[in-house]
């Protein structure tokens, strides 16, 4: 899967109240989730982003709750990937269960926000101002569930068969 | 090579005889709990993939305990979609109304759960049980469906850091200082993806309540689960609260860890975590200039009753004050009930302090407590992320229930001894 789109830059530790506050959390509706992405960090993010944009952050992305509503918000919004140094845990279950890509990559200080970027998932190849850089490969277990078409489906699966 | 507890509890639930840190095991849970606002979506999987029934209706937990009484018609409306799951799917544990409490403090009190447990909530602080010497950890709400259903959740096993802790607690000086001085240390991803395994002379002369209170904010040093080891203390609580047999695994003396930490706990101080980030601790000493509005003694991390006890005895005979806010909620129930009995309620009162009843509240800017543009708060509460408590330029200084009472009667951030 190759992805392109331009860069929005996140710093270190953006929890999962930035992603989504805990004040929406009683909506389920990925729409209304996905208006209030970044709100207390960056309001007007929800009207400027555009479908296939990417983010990339720093350390510890998406730490702080196991409230779903974070990817489900970022997907929302047309986000196919996010890009950072390092992720909570919590958050990178989660992702990949509800169909956002992950790449741990160090191409904070390389990018700037507005770039363009281009980056095939399956290798981890990312490229960026002339820069190529290899992020983490994917651990295999993840690839199989991917593969299955996430957890939910896998266990469809299961249970029909 | 040995295992640690937290490799023997994970072994033991993969029917392994040895697991290693970096090995990803399908592991039977004991447990798998949710909340108002996380089971509503593991609700919708639930139907997604057409699942009839779960696991085992004794060990699906529903607590009702985030938005709750019913904030909004929303909240209501999620609550009343659990509670018809709960009917239909006859869920022995669901809780709500005067029998909720807050998931962390209230699982462990009704006995749900013991020592060796491997239990999965949909709520981070989920990591909390690991003072009891189990294995759990805060998952999300699809994982927690295909708990719900199979039963099973897949691990990857954590390495183990150990903190070591020796040395003499100074008065008032609880657990939560502990933590916060440990999550300054090591940082908010210090301990990303790890157990973090607590030890030494200093650790077993804490109180479980303590114990529960720096397993709760594991998750805020990123790390998976937080590991006690059974002593007559944790064997005295679950005689009290439990009726299910528990196993106590034993850390082996060659296990191996990917860093050990030795803390003498006589020189950690009245650590506070300043604003936005939990790592961000000074010493309440240091602080002392700074207004506060608003004091929260309550939440997963310090509404027990250790923690109104403290609170009670600095703000007894004393008075809030004057343009600050002190708001008290009790844990659960019982915490509730036993505080009453105990007089601390009508010692809250005469100082002037609102009692909630238990609910998480203005913990992560529900309700019950929601903070202005430019306020201050502290709070006892475990994150003071960027608009965690109401408006994104509002501010959350996290601290122990000694300093949070202190702080009530001075409006400054303060030290017991400033007002006693
Ligand atoms: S008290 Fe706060 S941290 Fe604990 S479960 Fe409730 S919202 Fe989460």
């Amino acid at each position: 899967m190759i992805l392109q789109g331009k860069i929005w830059k996140f710093g270190d530790n953006i929890d999962t109240d930035i992603i989504i506050p805990a004040k929406y959390l009683a909506h389920t509706d990925p729409k209304v989730l996905g208006e209030h992405c970044m709100e207390p960090l960056a309001p007007d993010f929800p009207k400027k982003v555009k479908a296939g944009d990417i983010i990339v952050s720093g350390t510890n992305f998406g730490c702080g709750s196991s409230r779903e509503h974070a990817p489900i918000a970022i997907t929302a919004l047309g986000i196919p990937l996010v890009i950072a140094k390092t992720f909570a845990r919590i958050f990178y279950r989660n992702a990949f269960n509800k169909g956002l890509a992950l790449l741990e990559a160090d191409i904070y200080d390389l990018v700037h926000d507005g770039d363009e970027i281009d980056v095939d998932v399956a290798t981890g190849i990312i490229r960026c101002g002339g820069n190529e850089v290899k992020a983490k490969p994917i651990p295999p277990f993840m690839v199989e569930l991917i593969n299955e078409g996430g957890l939910i489906n896998y266990l469809k699966k299961k249970l029909e068969g | 090579m040995g295992m640690t507890i937290t490799e023997k509890i994970l072994a033991a639930h993969a029917d392994k005889s040895f697991v290693e840190a970096g090995e990803i095991v399908d592991a039977r849970i004991d447990l798998a709990m949710a909340n108002d606002i996380t089971a509503p979506l593991s609700l919708e999987e639930f139907e997604k993939v057409g699942a009839r029934t779960v696991f085992d209706p004794e060990k699906v937990v529903f607590v009702l305990d985030h938005f709750t009484p019913n904030k909004d018609i929303l909240s209501a409306e999620n609550c009343k979609k659990i509670r018809e799951f709960s009917k239909k799917h006859n869920i022995v544990n669901f809780f709500e109304g005067g029998q909720c409490g807050i998931e962390h403090a209230l699982l462990p009190e009704k006995g749900l759960v013991v020592a060796g447990d491997l239990v999965i909530g949909a709520d981070s602080h989920t990591c909390t049980y690991g003072a009891l010497g189990a294995f759990s950890t805060g998952v999300g709400s699809t994982d927690l469906t295909y708990g719900m259903v199979t039963g099973r959740i897949w691990l990857k096993v954590p390495d183990s850091i150990k903190f070591h802790c020796h040395g003499k607690w100074p008065k008032w000086i609880t657990g939560k200082e502990l933590v916060l001085y440990i999550i300054g240390m090591i940082g908010v991803d210090g301990a990303l993806y790890s157990a973090m395994e607590y030890t030494g002379e200093a650790i077993a002369a804490l109180s479980m309540d303590s114990r529960f209170s720096i397993a709760n904010m594991a998750i805020e040093a990123g790390g998976k689960n937080g590991i006690f080891h059974v002593d007559d203390k944790t064997k005295a609580y679950m005689k009290e609260h439990a009726a299910r047999p528990y196993k106590a695994y034993e850390s082996d003396t060659d296990a191996s860890y990917r860093d050990v930490f030795e803390i003498d706990v006589a020189k950690i101080g009245f650590s506070v975590a300043c604003p936005s980030l939990p790592s961000n601790v000074k010493d309440a000493g240091e602080l002392g200039k700074i207004d506060i509005d608003q004091v929260v003694i309550g939440s997963c991390t310090n509404g027990r009753l250790e923690d109104l006890e403290m609170a009670a005895s600095i703000l007894k005979g004393k008075k809030v004050a004057k343009y600050t806010r002190c708001i008290i909620i009790p844990a659960t129930p019982a915490i509730y009930g036993e505080a009453m009995r105990r007089g601390y309620f009508q010692t809250f009162l005469d100082a002037g302090c609102i009692i909630s009843p238990p609910t998480c509240g203005p913990c992560l800017g529900g309700h019950m407590g929601i903070l202005a543009k430019g306020e201050r708060a502290v709070a006892t509460t475990n994150r003071n992320f960027i608009g965690r408590m109401g408006h994104p330029e509002s501010e959350v200084y996290l601290a122990g229930p000694a300093v949070a009472a202190a702080t009530a009667i001075k409006g400054k951030i303060a030290r017991p001894e400033e007002v006693i």
